[in-house]
Order: structure tokens, then sequence, then C-alpha cells
């Protein structure tokens, strides 16, 4: 056993891990930080995407031991300070970009390192950088407006009529 | 002006904030205090003779709380089938066991032989390498036509052969072949409906937890219908009475239908948390997904369609072999018979169908039900022949359907099902309008001098949805009733909680439910709650699949609503001092007709449950009503879909440029969450048409095991933005449910398949490859450049 102390969404937390545990076992059993899941074992689907020192990652591809002395932030960490949506959150609330929520999280991670690195990215470029997130759900379609929607690039209104 | 709250409304779902924000609780969220963890040993051979299963090494070693074999379940009933179809001779389809662990045989690859129980996963999973499997392998059956080649090997021992059963259905032989003898042109097809696996983001979970000091047993699992599974799991596997067990499905990250049945590792983690006296957890991992969830699909047909001198449909002749799998799944048998026959007419007024179909006993998993079952495969068959005659005859295949569409309400066709309601003009004319089929022509010759082909596709479908009039499905052979339920319950102070039969696992019910209750009450929808996915708080409901949820389930909430309309309308009348003929409900008041007299929603219900000034001789106290709706007939969505694909000559790609679909789903209540379903039903189906396929070598090796195998489709698979449109603007209400809705979720897997599959044949034959009359889905590049190529 290791032990490992790194800054998870702004706190200071340690815990003893083995030499394979995994990022996201830390963060899910060990933390309790239960909103990165775990959809695939082959690192293909993208719904345990954290942020490591700014970059996205995916949890379930990086020991924990990895993360020692890190800045880590998961979706719980993503509220602004008052508990109120990010504006990338409250994208995919107000497109639809989410329905039955399991790979929301990863999908919110990855369109947070995606902003900060391109603020304005065509559809193309996000249609492109979400090619290591899987949704079963929504077809897309939605999760890329409320990336263009929080990027603040014109998207038309859901639903029309 | 759109509306901004109750029906019709496209209010922002109340489910978001927690998904968003990390706070949901799936399954696999949930740890139990003192928790043990099961790992299966799998069968990695298709087919095989178990000779002995030593586990004494594996006993010993670390951690090891204990370990299951088939022989600790001899005494439990097996997996049963929900479904029982009777063969075109009156006999009962063959119903082999379907063992929670392996005895005797192992007959799919992923078939679960033994259960390691222990402190860890890590600890179960290291243990089960120590057990030494002395299995015999035998031949594996894997093609559906050698299966049944006299002399076969046989999947189940005990079976006479792999003929699970041979159906006929619709119209009878005589008139069928008469149609043909008659028929001016016969078009045939065969095709492949491709094997496909659900995929809900979320693998399964199953947490099983006893409670010695009150003998009842806890289950959280990833379910669509945590009734269904009480009952069946209770009643027929365990022998647990379902008031000792209760069934938990909290958040559920997808389902599809593949969490509609009955697992073995449900019924394996209940039974051992008994046996350990610890909880016990399974969590699948993907690749344990794709060789344990139902498959889908899985169709090999040869369609034939007769037309008259005048292009009119006469007859419509089927003849399907449909996989089954090793095993019966819980509703796999209704799959490729009732949900699939029952739609072989189509949009279209054909006076002769004829269906047959023969299910086989394969070594592969277990085959049921995928969003749309059986009606994807329906429409797929019917939409690609007529797009064959229409290429054949010369004719335009919008007006060739046109000619043969229903345009008279209510119909009855041959195949046993009586449409209510439709107009399928209406959306043809709103497709063509979205589509812009006048500018193809220039869309195409700018994708031929970028050197590509473009093609248009269309197709016309519809569905049984709404699932479904429990003594029509009776007859047809289910074993359970298919109604739904929901109590109302009304607080003192007027908040509410309505539970429901329906589950959500996607679909919104926590928004939309309450969007129908507070617009009945007149009361703001944040005084509402839905309350689902729990056996000890919902009534018994079948829960959500085939696109019932609101249509049975939401009628069954309208019914509870308007007793405590009815009731609450006493009450008033009581404390107005007036007849209850004479209160009218509005806005959250209820007022004297025609006078100013009027007392609120919060004071009537205050009354109900403090009754101090109240009719006590009449009415009982309390404000809590349950309805259950059982559905007088099936809803029938139906659309027409359209897309243009570029096809590259030089490579076999194809890009989906341009998408459109009319859908007519009578009533909307939330516009968003609607086109929400279709975006997704039609990525499912673009991936069906292009991308995914569950795959098997001739030994029966599931090759497709992995997100690096299976193509699931991507972001870019998708069209942008500007160039897709999703439209349920043409709306014929149900006429028989009393919110007049039809059903969403399944439309856009449905509709999308034969549309791409169409427009790319289309694309060949403008570039002059006129050979290629047909190409099995996935659509893959390989695949058309083979075609082309004619090889």
């Amino acid at each position: 056993m290791t032990k490992v102390t790194m800054t998870v969404n702004g706190k200071t937390v340690s815990g003893e891990v083995k030499g394979n545990t995994l990022l996201t076992e830390f963060l899910r059993e060990d933390l309790r930080l239960t909103g990165t899941h775990v959809g695939c074992d082959t690192s293909q689907c993208g719904a345990c995407v954290v942020h490591v020192n700014g970059e996205a990652v995916k949890s379930c591809t990086m020991f924990a031991a990895e993360a020692d002395g890190a800045e880590v932030k998961t979706i719980e960490g993503m509220a602004n300070a008052d508990g109120s949506l990010s504006v990338i959150q409250q994208a995919f609330q107000d497109y639809h970009g989410l329905q039955c929520g399991f790979c929301t999280p990863g999908m919110v991670m990855s369109a947070a390192a995606l902003l900060k690195d391109n603020p304005k990215p065509t559809e193309a470029e996000v249609r492109d950088y979400l090619e290591g997130n899987i949704c079963r759900c929504t077809g897309y379609h939605n999760i890329v407006r409320a990336i263009m929607a929080a990027s603040g690039q014109d998207v038309p209104a859901v639903a029309a009529e | 002006m759109p509306k901004d709250h109750g029906i019709g409304a496209s209010q922002k779902r109340r489910e978001d904030v927690r998904f968003l924000t990390g706070a949901g609780n799936y399954t696999d969220d949930i740890n139990v205090h003192g928790q043990a963890y099961v790992h299966f040993l799998r069968s990695d051979l298709a087919h095989g003779k178990i000779n002995n299963i030593d586990t004494s090494a594996a006993e010993g070693m670390p951690g090891v709380v204990r370990i299951f074999t088939g022989k600790d379940f001899e005494g439990v009933g097996g997996l049963p089938c929900g479904w029982q179809v009777t063969d075109k001779h009156g006999e009962p389809m063959k119903e082999p066991a379907h063992p929670v662990l392996a005895q005797g045989k192992v007959r799919h690859v992923g078939d679960p032989i033994a259960a390691v129980v222990a402190d860890s996963l890590e600890q179960a999973r290291t243990a089960a390498e120590a057990i030494v499997l002395d299995i015999d392998e035998l031949p594996a059956v894997v093609d559906m036509a050698k299966a049944l080649e006299a002399g076969s090997t046989k999947v189940h021992d005990d079976l006479a052969d792999n003929l699970c059963y041979d159906w006929q259905f619709g119209t009878d032989t005589e008139t069928t072949d008469a149609a043909f003898k008659n028929a001016a042109h016969v078009t045939t097809l065969e095709l492949v409906n491709n094997r496909l696996v659900a995929n809900p983001m979320e693998p399964r979970v199953a947490v099983g937890d006893y409670s010695r000091a009150n003998d009842e047993h806890t289950l959280y699992t990833t379910s669509q219908n945590p009734h269904v599974i009480r009952l069946l799991m209770g009643a027929f596997v365990l022998g647990i009475p379902e008031h000792k067990l209760r069934v938990v499905a909290p958040d559920v990250g997808g389902g599809f239908g593949t969490k509609i049945f009955h697992y073995a590792e449900e019924a394996f983690c209940t039974f051992a948390a008994k046996a350990c006296n610890r909880p016990v957890k399974w969590t699948s991992t993907r690749s344990e997904a794709f060789m344990s969830d139902a498959h889908g699909r899985d169709h090999v047909t040869k369609i034939e369609l007769a037309l008259d001198k005048d292009n009119n449909f006469i007859g419509v002749r089927t003849d399907t072999l449909a996989n089954m799998g090793a095993y019966l799944s819980t509703f796999s048998s209704s799959v490729p018979t009732w949900l699939h026959g029952t739609l072989m007419a189509g949009n279209y007024k054909t006076p002769a169908v004829q269906v047959n179909v023969k299910a086989v006993f394969t070594n592969t998993v277990p085959v049921d039900a995928y969003r749309g079952a059986g009606r994807p495969e329906a429409t797929f068959q019917l939409e690609r022949v007529i797009d064959k005659a229409a290429r054949e005859l010369g004719v335009d295949p919008m007006q060739l359907r046109r000619q043969n569409f229903i345009t008279s309400f209510p119909y009855e066709t041959p195949v046993a099902v009586a449409y209510d309601t439709g107009d399928y003009h209406a959306t043809m004319d709103k497709m063509e309008e979205l589509m812009d089929i006048p500018g193809f022509a220039a869309r195409r010759a700018e994708s031929e001098k970028n050197g590509k082909l473009r093609g248009l596709g269309i197709n016309c479908f519809i569905e049984a949805c709404g699932i479904a009039p429990s003594n029509l499905v009776g007859q047809l052979g289910a074993r359970a009733g298919l109604y739904d339920a929901a109590t109302v319950r009304v607080n003192a102070t007027g908040s509410i909680s309505v539970m429901v039969g329906a589950h959500s696992h996607g679909q919104g019910h926590e928004t939309v439910f309450p969007q129908v209750v507070a617009e009945m009450l007149g009361i703001d929808e944040s005084m509402v709650d839905i309350v689902h996915g729990d056996t000890s708080k919902i009534p018994f409901g079948m829960g959500t699949y085939g696109s019932r949820s609101l249509a049975v389930c939401g009628s069954a909430m309208v019914r509870a609503t308007e007793k405590i309309i009815n009731k609450a309308k006493k009450i008033a009348g009581h404390l107005l001092e007036a007849s209850d003929s004479d209160i009218e409900l509005k806005d959250g008041q209820f007022t004297v007709a025609g006078t100013d007299k009027s007392v609120a929603w919060g004071d009537v219900t205050l009354a109900a449950y403090v009754p101090h000034n109240y009719p006590l001789e009449d009415i009982e106290p309390g404000l809590e009503e349950t309805a259950f709706y059982d559905p007088a007939n099936f809803t029938y969505p139906a659309g027409a879909y359209a897309c243009e694909v570029e096809v590259d000559p030089d490579t076999g790609k194809v890009t989906i440029e341009k998408f459109v679909s009319a859908d007519d789903f009578g009533n909307v209540v939330n516009p968003m969450i609607v086109e929400g379903q279709v975006h997704g039903g039609i990525a499912q189906g673009i991936g069906q048409a292009l991308l995914e396929n569950c795959a098997y070598d001739e030994n029966g090796q599931l090759l497709s095991a992995s997100y690096m195998d299976y193509a699931m489709p991507r972001a870019d698979d998708i069209p942008h933005m500007a160039s897709y449109v999703v439209d349920h603007s043409c709306q014929t209400p149900c006429t028989h449910n009393p919110l007049g809705v039809k059903g969403c979720g399944e439309a856009g897997a449905i509709g999308s398949p034969p549309t791409v599959v169409n427009a790319v044949i289309d694309a060949l034959h403008s570039g002059g490859h006129t050979h290629v009359n047909h190409i099995d889905m996935p659509v893959s590049p390989s695949r058309v450049w083979a075609a082309i190529n004619g090889q």
C-alpha cells in the first residue's frame, strides 16, 4: 500500500492505495465521489473523464498513485461556488444535452477541457473532440448544441414550437 | 406562443441537476455495509459438456466467502420466459431450462459456470482463476440455417432439434398464394437484420441484501421494471413471496430494452446474500455486458411483394429465421412474432399479408427486445422491398408509397391489429417540405463534382406502442398483463407524490408526469413529485419499454388524478355549502359555478387530513387514489423519414449529409424531450445501418466484445445541426387514451435504418452501379466497396 495525497475539488485528501488501484476506484470507492462513472473497460467511453492538473484524463486509465500530488477536479467540483450550475452544466440542461445521465459527467468534463483550449470551437471541432466520449441516449445532437451554446455561440433554441 | 408550463411546454428537466453535479444514485453507487463481491467465471467456449468443476483450490484462497456452481441451484427454478408462442401446428414453443448457473453444459460464450463470492472483487477474480474446469468442447451451432439442418448438433439435448417454434400468421396460404399468382410484378429481397447489442452506457449491476431479522430480501438492480423482476424472480426462480422481497431500480443509466429482462446475476445476488448472510454485489464489466446482456435483432428474411398492373400492393409474404440464442430470454419469443408480424402491413392497405417465422436456438447469447423490438425488423424488410420494387418498376418511390397508403381509419390490417388513427400523407408532405426534395438534383450534382455519389433515401413506418391491451396479449401468449398503475398521494398542505409503475432511465418522467398532473389540477408543477423504481413504494406496474410510459402509466396517472378531483370537489362542496356537481376546479381554486364563492386547493387538501369540518358521514378522510389502466388498443405512431448520403466510390465510405424525420406521435407533452428521444433513436438507427455489428465466428466465439470491436456511433457520425431536422408537428391524437399520446421512444430506431440503406442504394445506382440491389447492414466501407466492385 502506498500513501497518496492529492487535491480533489479544492480539498486535500489522503488515502492508502495499492499499486494497481485506479484513480477512478480511489475517487468512487475511497472518496465516495460517485459522479465519476465507469462505462467500459477499454478506455473508450469517457464516462470517467476528470481533470488532472487541468487536463482531461480518463480516470480508469490512470493509477491513483500517479495522481499523488496532483490537482484533481471531478464533476462534483464543477458547479459555481454558490452551488448553482456552471455555464457548461446549465447549457446541458437548457439544451437537453443529457438523458440517462450516465455519460454526462464525462461529457461535461470533456466539454470544459475543450472550451479551455478552444473557447469558440466550430461544430466539427466539437464533434471531433467528443471522439472519446460515448453517449447512447442523446444521439449527441443536443450535447453538441449545449457545448456550442456554452461557448457563447448562437444555437437555435430547443424545441422550436 | 409556446406554453411555459403544463402539457405542451418544453420544461427543462428537474432530474438534470443531480446528474450534472454527480449526485445521481446509480446502482453501482450503492454500497451496503459489509458487502461481499461476486465474480462470475464464464464460459470461454460456445458449447461444451461440463464433466467437472473443481473449486477446492479456489475455496482456500484469501478472502473467499463461498463458491457456487450449478449444483447449488438444482432446487431452484430456472429463468422463465414471459411469453408462450404457439406454433402453426397448435403446439407450444420449446422452452428449454435456463439455469442460473450452467448445469451439465455451457451453451454460449459468457454462460456463467461458477460464482466466486469474496471480500473484495480482486480476491474473487483471483480465486476464479484457480477453479479447474473439465469441459469437453462440442461443435458450436451458430448459423441459423445450419442449425435447422437434419443432424445438426443440438443446443439442448432434451429437445428434438434447434427449432423453438415454426410460426405462421396473417392471411391464409391459399389467399396469399392467389395474390402472388395474380400479380403483375413480384419483387423479392433477401436480407439480414444485423445482430446488435443495446449498450446502455451504465453496465448492469445487482446488489443482493438479506435481513435475518425479518426474513426480507432486497435487490438493487439496473432494471426498467422492478415489479416485473420481483414477480419473476420471487415467484418463478427463488420462491420468495412478494411481501418478503423488495426490488429497487434507482437511477438507471439507459435501458433500450436490455434492462427489461430478468437475469441470472439478479437471482444469484439475491440467493447468495441469504446463503452467505452478507450483501453480495456484482458490477458488470463492459466485456461481460457484451456476453451476458440480451442481444437484439438477428433476423434473416426473405420478403416478397406482389403488385398489380397499377402498382397497387396486393400481397406481402415473408419468411424469417429469428435467432433466440442459447436460451429464451424473458420476452424473446414475442419479438419475432407479435411485435414483428403484426407490423408487416406497414402503412399500406395490402390485402394479403402472411408472415412466417422460425425461431432457432444457437450457441450465442440470448436475443430479446432492443429499442423497437420486432418493429424495426418489420419496417426494414418492407421498406427495403418497396424501394426495390419502385426501382424495378421505374416509378417514384414516394409516389409508390403514397398510392398504397391507408387513408381511412380505423383500419383493420390482415395481421390482427386495428390502427385507430393516422395521416400518412401528412407526414410524407412534411418530410418532403423539410427535406427540400426539389433541391436534391442540385445537391447531387455538387457531390458529383467532388467525386462523390449522392443518394436520397426515404422510408415510411408505423409502430405498435403503448404496450399493451392485456386481454389481447393474453390471447397471444403473454404470461402477464400489460396495464400500468399510479397512486396520487395528495399531502395535507397540497403537495403531491405520484407513485408510478413506469420507470425513468433517461426519459424524463420526473419532469413530464408532473406537467400533466399540475395542469389537471391547476397548481404549480413544483408541488408534484414522481416516485418510481422501488417496489416498496410504488403500486404494481409493469415498467417502461415499448414506448408505453405516458400512454399507459400516464393514463393511469390521469385516471387517479380524476378520482382525486372528484373527491376534492365533494370536500369543496361541503366547505362551500354547495352541491359538488356545482363545483368547478380552475387554477387551483374550487369555485361554486356562477358565484364568487371559492376555496383554494390547499384548504381542501388540509380539510381532507384535518377533518374538523368535513362530511365524514359521506366520505373518508385523506386524499389518495390509485388507478390501474389497461389500454384498449396499441397506439400507432407513424412517420416519414428521409436522408441523403454521400458515398465515396473509391473507399466505400458513407456519410450522412442530411436527415429529416417527420413523426406523428399524437399529442406531445414536452416537445424538448420528445425531440431528444427521436435524436437518440435515430443515432441508434444510424449505428445499426452504418456501424454496429455483433459478430460471431463459426466456432461461436464472440468477436465484438468491447468498444474496440463493436462500433458505437460517435458524435461525428451524426449529421450536423444545419442539415438535421426532427419534426413532430403532424399530430393525429390517439383516440383511446386520455392524453391522446402515442409514444416516441422507439420511432427513431425503427425509421432510420431503411432510410439510410435506401439512400446508399440510390447513390450507387446514380453512379451506374445498378447491379447493387442490396447491402446488408452495417453498410460499412468494405461492404460498399465490395458491392461496387462486384465482390
